[in-house]
């Protein structure tokens, strides 16, 4: 579904310092800097899948996304999506896929987002009876009842990001770039829009591409994640794996009925990372879990006790990391 | 492919037919929406209706000239009528894309039409043309008002009545096309607006806007009559007020109808170029 090859994008950036004289020397000379946006990055998607695209910012992220839905020209390089070079910009390539993008919306914003949706099936040349079908499922499923007659402006973050989806899906693209998706909205609307997508993704088939800060987006939604930094990939492979190499300790974290010391804690290879009074976090290897849970359970007395990966923002931390040196 | 997809995959319809035909089907719905997005502002348009007032401040100009004395073949009547049509022309001809452009292009929101699988000249194209209903609803009291004050100052001929409308056509896309043309320059300087602003004043002194053409200096007039500001405004208006007969409007037409068929090229040629330049800055 999708290849990538040997992807670059450079950018020619006009740099200069402040400062009036700085501003005058610009006028006859412009010292350029060339930023390497993304450096050379291959790799391959199949149809159906949902992926992860995680990075620092100004990783190379969302410059990758839009070379792959034909916005930009790359500077050296090939990519296929759905058969086709996105570069040339095929109508055909461009009815097959979708960029959504949460800071830039396709809303027309002093109309309501059914207009939008009438432009999309102009533009789109989607058969009335066809568009009428997708839409009322659209509209059923994320809600929008209610919303469809609202000018855009009038609408809350949340509500715009369901109609931009329902907007993005009405000529069912089969490949789905979702550029922060979930950006700005609260925690239950996070949710929503994650539980549309992944219902979505399984129930069309429709290949998924995800940028996120949230890492509960990523968590609940990708089962592979391809990471890069400064425009490079250090990781692509399943989010499991990724924990597992990158930071392959797990966290136990105790609420306890009593104070406890240190070292009382600290048995079995397990080292205090987090503490107050009554709650406890530590961090074991994974072979030495068992016994770890084990004695403290009886050497303590335990309110509640749970035991995860690190959280998956250090695992990255801890890959960009090892990557910078 | 995953399970999902392999189990699942929707009947994608393709696009139906060549793409210009499927950018013909779309000009309606691209303009009722259009339409929509025109008359969303009310007191935006009555203040752009407002920014047309150069002709009328022209006509009480030339008319205390007229009152003197004749210029040339122009009385107060004449000059009244002339640029009583040059609002006309105006309000019928008006194209804003130059400044959509660059603003889609500086915020990167350009990408939002890109991601279209129609031509996004097409686009802007049926954007502008949307707001006409509107400007007529504004031009054709003015039209009354003129027959009512100054007598049936039209044309009569039954040729040049049926060039009307295809001058006025020919005149909105010689706006349109610079624009367009101009507009594309962002994409390698991210702002083309000053250059606008050249072709602009070129326009004010050559289309005939504050100066009938016929009273520029024969030399001087020889050249304009051949350049592209005449037919964005001074044909479609002497042809309007039958300043020029059946002939001229024949021949004016097609010189007309030869820059639009050049500046659409060079605009296609422009945006294929431009648009490999796109950075989409801004996220």
């Amino acid at each position: 579904m999708i290849e990538v090859d040997r992807l670059v994008k450079h950018y020619r950036v006009h740099e200069r310092p402040p400062g009036v004289g700085a501003a005058i020397r610009s006028l006859f000379s412009r010292p350029m800097r060339v930023v390497k946006a993304v450096d050379d990055i291959s790799f391959k998607i199949a149809a159906g899948e949902r992926v992860g695209f995680l990075g620092p910012n100004g990783a190379g992220k969302t410059t990758t996304l839009k070379m792959l839905s034909g916005l930009l020209f790359p500077t050296s390089g090939n990519a296929r999506v759905s058969g086709y070079v996105p570069f040339e910009r095929n109508p055909e390539f461009l009815r097959s896929i979708m960029l959504v993008a949460g800071q830039k919306q396709q809303l027309l914003w002093d109309l309501p987002p059914a207009e939008t949706f009438e432009l999309n099936r102009a533009i789109y040349d989607l058969p009335r009876a066809e568009y009428r079908a997708t839409l009322d499922e659209l509209v059923s499923v994320l809600q929008l009842e209610d919303l469809l007659q609202k000018p855009v402006r009038q609408l809350s973050l949340g509500e715009r990001m369901k109609c931009e989806l329902a907007a993005a899906l009405l000529h069912r693209p089969r490949v789905l770039f979702l550029d922060e998706p979930t950006i700005g909205l609260d925690v239950t609307m996070q949710a929503a829009v994650r539980e549309f997508i992944r219902r979505h993704n399984e129930r069309h088939g429709v290949t998924v591409i995800l940028t996120s800060h949230y890492m509960e987006d990523v968590a609940a939604l990708c089962p592979r994640v391809i990471a890069i930094d400064h425009g490079r990939l250090v990781w692509d492979g399943s989010l499991t794996d990724l924990v597992r190499e990158t930071k392959p300790e797990k966290r136990i974290s105790l609420k306890l009925a009593a104070p406890a010391t240190t070292a009382e804690l600290e048995c079995s290879g397990a080292r205090v990372i987090e503490s107050t009074e009554l709650e406890v976090k530590l961090q074991v290897a994974q072979a030495q879990l068992p016994a770890a849970v084990s004695e403290l359970l009886s050497r303590l007395q335990v309110v509640d006790m749970t035991v995860e990966d690190a959280p998956l923002e250090e695992v990255l931390s801890d890959l960009f990391a090892r990557h910078a040196e | 492919m995953n399970d999902a997809a392999s189990r699942s995959s929707p009947s994608r319809p393709r696009l139906r037919g060549p793409s210009f035909f499927r950018a013909l089907r779309a000009m309606p719905g691209l303009l009722r929406v259009g339409f929509a997005g025109a008359v969303a502002y009310r007191a935006e348009f009555l203040i752009w209706v407002l920014a047309y007032t150069t002709p009328l401040i022209m006509l009480a100009l030339w008319t205390a000239v007229a009152a003197e004395g004749a210029v040339g073949r122009f009385g107060e009547r004449e000059f009244s009528s002339y640029f009583a049509a040059t609002l006309i022309v105006r309000l019928g001809t008006g194209a804003w894309v130059i400044w959509d452009m660059n603003w889609e292009v500086r915020q990167g929101t350009l990408q939002r039409r890109l991601l279209w699988p129609i031509h996004a000249l097409l686009t802007y194209l049926a954007e502008n043309l949307a707001a006409l209903p509107m400007r007529i609803v504004v031009a054709v009291p003015i039209a009354i008002l003129t027959s009512l004050l100054l007598g049936n100052i039209w044309v009569r001929d039954p040729v040049q009545l049926a060039i009307i409308p295809v001058s006025f056509l020919g005149a909105f896309l010689l706006t349109f096309l610079p624009m367009a043309i101009i507009g594309t320059l962002s994409l390698w300087w991210e702002s083309s607006v000053a250059l606008y602003d050249l072709w602009l004043a070129l326009y004010t002194v050559f289309s005939g806007y504050v100066v009938p053409l016929e009273l520029f200096p024969p030399q001087l007039g020889a050249i304009v009559r051949w350049l592209p500001f005449r037919q964005m405004l001074a044909f479609p208006v002497e042809n309007l007020t039958g300043l020029i007969g059946r002939e001229q409007a024949l021949h004016n037409l097609a010189l007309q109808w030869s820059y639009i068929t050049v500046f659409a090229v060079f605009a296609a040629l422009m945006w294929r170029a431009g648009i490999k330049r796109f950075a989409a800055y801004g996220g």
